[in-house]
């Protein structure tokens, strides 16, 4: 799994490549909370493009992310799930919560 | 008729370790892509549940797999001797967890019930729990 983070223009952009799973979630957690932290951000988005697979373990760590960002009125969004990632984010009712975007 | 079977520590990452296992042993049966990240899925739930709720992070313990293909179809098979499952009903409802403190989605069963076509759960309390999962993955 690898983990790139950047503050756009305080939009601040995760983007995972590999699996997303137990093995892996707790580094990827910290980091992206450091990151909010650090950050002045006024919108955050999971790049997605680059992930291959995805469980429930990374289903709560987005919810996760999502009630820190919430807090702050920092809105998430989704960008570019495929196939796989984005049925589990669908099945899981990710996206009534975070909007999906290309 | 094929059957494979192994045996792995409780260790944290060995989930994919195991769902790389089992997905390659079922290409045999000339499955999609979609259909190997099912399969995939489910055991990545059946065997994390194993590590983080029937062992709670001991990394000492086993969780023994067992796959069988037989005309089509996969039957895969994961056990632990943990601590079992009290409810099992309950543990399956969407959204349910024990350790909500780690931010678990409590979606493990639901998606292995998404992805196959069965999936049974034998439990019980202090002994350990036995998941049982088929999907028909007919050759084309």
């Amino acid at each position: 799994m690898r983990l790139e983070l950047f503050n756009n223009s305080n939009c601040g952009v995760a983007k995972l490549e590999g699996e997303l799973d137990e093995g892996c979630v707790s580094e990827i957690r910290r980091k992206i909370d450091t990151f909010i932290d650090a950050n002045n951000i006024l919108q955050f988005v999971f790049d997605f493009s680059r992930l291959s697979f995805m469980d429930s373990t990374g289903i709560g760590m987005l919810l996760g992310r999502y009630k820190k960002l919430k807090q702050r009125n920092i809105p998430v969004y989704i960008a570019k799930a495929s196939g796989h990632v984005d049925f589990i984010l669908a099945t899981a009712g990710i996206y009534t919560i975070m909007q999906k975007i290309s | 008729m094929n059957k494979f079977s192994m045996k792995l520590l409780s260790r944290l990452g060995n989930e994919g370790f195991a769902r790389s296992c089992v997905s390659a042993f079922c290409v045999e049966l000339e499955p999609s892509v979609e259909q190997i990240n099912d399969i995939k899925t489910a055991v990545s739930e059946a065997v994390t549940n194993c590590i983080v709720h029937a062992y709670n992070g001991q990394n000492d313990k086993y969780i023994d797999i067992i796959v069988s293909l037989d005309n089509g179809c996969v039957e895969i098979i994961i056990e632990d001797s943990g601590c079992g499952i009290e409810d099992v009903e309950k543990a399956k409802q969407p959204f349910y967890t024990t350790k909500p403190e780690q931010e678990r989605s409590g979606m493990g069963f639901t998606l292995m019930q998404t992805f196959m076509d069965s999936v049974e759960v034998f439990s019980q309390k202090g002994k350990g729990t036995k998941v049982v999962m088929k999907k028909t993955v007919k050759k084309d």
